[in-house]
């Protein structure tokens, strides 16, 4: 079969949206991180069930809990983006519109991921 | 240019509904919904920072019988998400693409996502010593 692709193009492999398989890779690596963040973030969950707020932050300050919220809100809000930005893709057919939506939401999943994040930090070193 | 009516090919309404597009797109309406699960998260995260009176503001959201609701909701959505991911993550490696396979796989993935949810709820509920 013939490659209408330059050797250049060939070798960086990045496909006609210049991408390659990052986002596909990315993807699939969040959402093995996801499976284990959001099954420990449940189980806290349910274990926190009925507890106080002195009890809440307790929990927060333990520095694992504090690392592992602060993964869950980056591997969460990455893998959400990336999912949300394939739907709007698939559905929103405008080229301005689309890629409008899916700035957005990378923005919005960065500032909620920012937002979480800060107070998962105010709590863990707060006096 | 003239308008050509071309044949389109089969779509959705030609289509008997079988269990793997249902979890197919199931998968995707989950993802979408767990775009909410996250937004409570960091909700909740910022109560916490902001003080006890804003958290327990919070908590009576949470626990009223709508958040109760939601939250339920949100657990299946996110147990169904992750069972559906871990199905695509098989199905990835070349695995469980033969129809009856893919089936069994498919049955186990709601019986899963299910189970899951139940048993987290009944857990929470135990242990706030409410059954």
């Amino acid at each position: 079969m013939t490659d209408s692709r330059s050797p250049i193009a060939r070798a960086r492999g990045l496909g006609a949206a210049g991408g390659g398989t990052g986002h596909w890779l990315h993807q699939r690596l969040t959402g093995l991180a996801n499976l284990v963040l959001v099954f420990w973030f449940a189980s806290s969950v349910v274990a926190l069930a009925g507890a106080d707020y002195a009890t809440v932050i307790w929990w927060i300050r333990d520095p694992v809990v504090s690392v592992l919220l602060l993964l869950l809100l980056a591997s969460g809000f990455y893998h959400l983006s990336l999912g949300l930005r394939v739907v709007v893709e698939d559905y929103v057919s405008g080229e301005g519109a689309k890629l409008l939506l899916i700035y957005a939401i990378g923005a919005i999943s960065i500032l909620l991921a920012l937002l979480g994040g800060l107070a998962v930090l105010k709590i863990a070193l707060g006096g | 240019m003239t308008e050509v009516e071309r044949p389109l090919s089969p779509h959705l309404g030609i289509w008997r509904w079988g269990l793997s597009m249902a979890l197919s797109i199931a998968h995707r309406a989950t993802g979408i919904a767990n775009a909410l699960a996250m937004l409570i998260i960091v909700w909740g995260l910022v109560a916490v920072a902001s003080g006890p009176d804003y958290f327990e503001l919070f908590y009576g959201y949470m626990t009223s019988a709508l958040g109760r609701l939601v939250l339920f909701a949100l657990t299946l959505t996110l147990m169904l998400h992750l069972c559906t991911g871990v199905r695509h993550l098989v199905m990835d490696t070349g695995r469980a693409l033969e129809p009856e396979a893919n089936r069994r796989l498919g049955i186990l993935v709601v019986i899963a996502a299910v189970g899951l949810t139940f048993g987290f709820w009944v857990a929470a509920y135990h242990i706030a010593g409410l059954i």
